[in-house]
């Protein structure tokens, strides 16, 4: 590595990294440059964590303790024209962001008549400088609460861009937003942030895509995503994480549910040696519909860390969890996931289930369905399965002369559609099914 | 259904309180001295004096677990507790011979009675040693051995010390350690191989002193195809200071063997019950732990079984009860350790006014193993707008050939419920206390005869007044 390159994009450990990052960034906003400043000393301050805290039980905790080495801003010298070439999973789309490193890699689409109508969709570093206002009411005003501050910190003080989508009141889109976020030059440490707002009785979705360009580089990823939901507004966001298998990732998520609301989000989970994700729903207004749902696929020796909350802080609302894991090979995962219901949010009607489905005698699966309920007038449950295919099942499977192997992957396609089921884009969902197919070929 | 207001709790049953002579007292607070004390008071050999001073040290050092525990273990003060109190070290074998003050007591608790109603041996420990022990005359012909932890240490050690702190070791927790310092009473229980004791064996425990702290210690080995069922008893009088109870409780069936442990677990209001049960299963034994909580300030429980050999069985059954002031942070470990090993666990509670219930739990297959199954429900009733409940299940499962399933509710008593008694003429305080006895009833079913009665009875008292 040249010196040059040393000198500008230095690594984690560095203590100059910080000052080099300011200079780079280039935005002149104060209110910004302090809220990184002071994430940077809050990073510094924190300590790492360790397992005997409740929201790092079962973790790995030293994979994400040994970091230094990671470059921030290190930006692809290579030709990113091939990415953005890649950059169309989808064909009908509402608007399209592509980001390589941090940034931006192509011109950003939108829709004509949208963006006439005042859907503002754009690099969060231009919103920062032409929406100042509105993005200030929404950037970073909550946390998933969930054990990761020392890095939701670190990804704050260094984050260089990402994504805004706002869409104004009243306004129903059907086409998905698309965001792609791609991982490029080997040793990168990189922090996609999304931002996404829905009016009053809006209706929108957004699809992230987050890939890496080549199989065998090193990445360090801090994403952090918000959703805020306005009264009536119906979002859905869904995130493919398939960076490559060399990737740490983190995924720090809140979806903010205010009145009469229908969110829902999906994580999808292909890529990734190590994925700490962290969700936070809570439902600020009555007659919400939060839904959150994940599908993991990790094999090999791949770990998969998911911690949720549920809080109602108003009453007569309801949320749904669904987290299924299929696990292959020698891989992990670990479910943990808390309802919360608080004094006042009486007729409370909150579901969180994790399915593990057991595909390798040497993996293995953490589940820990939590619940706290402070009213009395509630419907509240959790489930929690791990096991095997049902020899019923295969059984018949057998009996019609379909080999073992093609039996256990339908059985999983099968187990796997009650998520796919939820995306609302077919094109999406045969998507999902190929990457949960390649998954098995591999 | 209308608003609830609060309600008085009638727990009677064991609040009185006799003023007692204690000849042996080891003063308050605890250091070495105090071990010193009770090693040299109860006559004890060398190596249970080193142990004990070991465990003091594992004591002083290890943290309170706040990390995850309720913040009120805090408000446990070690310094103004009183480790010791007894009026001698021999329980005697006719209640005629126990002392007029400790007598009272039992009676008014009806313990002889029921000793002659259906009990096949009774111990009754009154703060820190048994002042009554005796054991149906046929059983000791048989070889069963029921005595309590110092005497059996001592005249059985070659039964004994081969599981003792096996089971949980010193270390385990802070209350184990604490107990491990400072254990006096429990029962010491040795069924012989193939014996099956029908009738129960009964421990009652009675704290009788203010500022004290009962800490003490059992170990039931049922030998290959034993059967033996044991209950267990507790009460204290209500002090405005608080007293600490801290147990240990070690089963260990082998092959074959089959242990009932029953408990039914009413200390007053102002106790801080810390213990720590667990059982080693061999091959297709059978421990099963019920359980029910419905005294103390905050219990923290956990009866576990650990399933070292193939088929072995765990079980536990776990009703609790939560009023005002109180926290019963009860549950279950479950550490399937072979092949083939089911584990079952049952928990209802009720949180009442503002008590609050936790379920903590550890279902665990650490290994790759064959045909191992877990069943887990929790239900939780949720009796007034400000009552409680948490559920904090751990989970973790290796391999593709066992099966684990988890599943919890949380619901209040419907109003339809109530209101369809109502309309058949019942008071709305009698309809509530059906439905609660309707939730817990197919547990309750589960205890003895005699207790599910008195069960009934006691949840009757608990619900009386908390509809308006």
């Amino acid at each position: 590595m040249s010196d040059t390159l040393v000198l500008s994009h230095p690594s984690l450990d560095d203590p100059k990294v910080f000052s080099v990052h300011q200079e780079q960034t280039g935005i002149e906003e104060e209110w910004f440059k302090s809220a990184q400043q002071e994430a940077w000393d809050r990073y510094t301050e924190l300590p790492y964590p360790v397992r005997t805290n409740e929201k790092w039980r079962f973790a790995n905790v030293k994979h994400f303790t040994n970091t230094g080495s990671y470059r921030t801003a290190a930006q692809a010298d290579e030709d990113t024209a091939h990415l953005v070439e890649e950059s169309h999973r989808l064909d009908k789309v509402a608007g399209r962001i592509i980001l390589a490193d941090d940034a931006l890699a192509a011109p950003v689409e939108l829709d004509e008549d949208l963006r006439k109508k005042g859907v503002i969709f754009m690099p969060l570093f231009d919103a920062i400088r032409k929406h100042p206002e509105l993005v200030r009411e929404y950037f970073m005003k909550q946390s998933p609460e969930l054990g990761s501050e020392k890095f939701e910190a670190l990804h704050l003080a260094l984050l260089r861009n990402g994504v805004f989508l706002y869409v104004p009141d009243n306004l129903e889109i059907e086409a998905p937003f698309m965001a792609y976020n791609w991982a490029v030059a080997d040793k990168a440490a990189l922090f996609p942030h999304t931002l996404f707002v829905t009016g009053t009785n809006a209706k929108a979705s957004l699809v992230e895509f987050q890939e890496a360009a080549h199989k065998e580089t090193e990445h360090f990823i801090i994403a952090n995503a918000h959703l805020y939901a306005g009264d009536g507004a119906k979002p859905s966001h869904t995130i493919v994480q398939n960076w490559n298998a060399k990737t740490l990732s983190f995924q720090l998520n809140t979806n903010n549910a205010q009145r009469d609301t229908n969110a829902k989000s999906t994580l999808i989970n292909v890529g990734s040696s190590h994925a700490r994700q962290e969700v936070h729903g809570k439902i600020f207004g009555s007659g919400s519909n939060v839904e959150m749902y994940a599908l993991n696929v990790p094999t090999g020796s791949q770990e998969i860390d998911q911690r949720t909350l549920q809080t109602h802080i108003a009453p007569n609302s309801r949320s749904d969890l669904l987290f299924k894991n299929a696990l292959i090979d020698q891989s992990r995962t670990i479910f943990s996931g808390l309802i919360i219901v608080e004094e006042n949010a009486q007729q409370t009607d909150a579901y969180q289930t994790n399915n593990n489905l057991m595909l390798s005698p040497d993996a293995e699966a953490n589940s820990l369905p939590g619940l706290e309920i402070k009213a009395n007038d509630v419907k509240c449950s959790h489930g929690a399965t791990t096991g095997n295919m049902d020899d019923a099942e295969m059984f018949y499977f057998l009996a019609r002369g379909i080999p073992k192997k093609k039996a256990i992957e339908l059985m999983v396609f099968g187990y796997f559609e009650e998520i796919i089921g939820k995306l609302d884009n077919e094109q999406l969902a045969n998507y999902v099914r190929e990457l949960v197919q390649h998954k098995f070929t591999d | 259904m209308s608003t609830t207001p609060d309600i008085n709790v009638e727990r009677d049953v064991g609040d009185f309180h006799y003023e007692t002579d204690y000849e042996f007292d080891a003063g308050v607070g605890l250091n070495e001295k105090t071990i010193d004390y009770i090693v040299d008071v109860k006559g004890e050999d060398d190596w249970v004096r080193e142990f004990r001073k070991k465990a003091l040290k594992i004591f002083q050092d290890k943290p309170n677990p706040t990390h995850w525990a309720s913040k009120d273990i805090e408000n446990i003060n070690y310094d103004n507790i009183r480790y010791y109190l007894s009026k001698g070290q021999r329980p005697s074998r006719s209640w005629d011979e126990v002392p007029d003050d400790v007598k009272e007591t039992f009676e008014r608790l009806g313990i002889p009675e029921k000793e002659r109603a259906f009990l096949a041996g009774v111990e009754a420990q009154f703060d820190s040693e048994a002042s009554y022990s005796n054991m149906k005359e046929e059983l000791a012909k048989e070889g069963v051995i029921f005595v309590g932890s110092t005497e059996g240490l001592k005249e059985h050690p070659e039964i004994f010390k081969k599981f003792f702190g096996k089971v949980i070791p010193t270390g385990d927790n802070k209350f184990s350690a604490l107990n491990s310092a400072v254990f006096s009473g429990g029962s010491f229980i040795y069924i012989p191989p193939g014996v099956k004791v029908k009738q129960p064996l009964q421990a009652y425990f009675r704290i009788n002193a203010e500022n004290f702290g009962q800490f003490e210690r059992t170990l039931i080995i049922a030998d290959e195809g034993a059967e033996v069922t044991y209950m267990e008893g507790c009460t204290a009088p209500k002090f405005e200071t608080t007293t600490l109870h801290s147990a240990v409780v070690e089963l260990v069936a082998l092959k074959g063997a089959k242990i009932q442990y029953i408990t039914v677990q009413n200390w007053s209001a102002n106790v801080f019950n810390m213990v720590t049960k667990r059982g080693l299963a061999m091959d297709d034994a059978e421990i099963k732990w019920i359980d029910c909580n419905i005294g103390s300030r905050l219990t923290m429980k956990y009866p576990g079984v650990i399933m070292r050999g193939p088929g072995a069985r765990g079980e536990v059954l776990s009703i609790a009860l939560a009023h005002d002031g109180q926290h019963q942070d009860t549950g279950s470990k479950m550490i399937h350790a072979a092949d083939n090993t089911t584990s079952n666990i049952i928990s209802k509670s009720i949180s009442i006014g503002e008590g609050r219930s936790t379920y903590r739990g550890v279902v665990s297959i650490p290994r790759q193993l064959k045909g191992c199954k877990n069943n887990t429900e929790c239900d939780a009733l949720l009796i007034n707008t400000n009552s409680r409940t948490d559920t904090y299940p751990a989970i973790t499962v290796k391999g593709n050939q066992s099966t684990v399933q988890h599943e919890a509710s949380v619901s209040k008593v419907s109003a339809e419920q109530i209101f369809y008694m109502m309309q058949r003429g019942l008071p709305e305080g009698d309809a509530m206390s059906l439905a609660v006895n309707g939730f817990v009833n197919d547990l309750i079913r589960e205890f003895p005869m005699e207790y599910s009665v008195e069960l009934k009875r006691l949840i009757d008292l608990e619900m009386e007044g908390s509809v308006g």
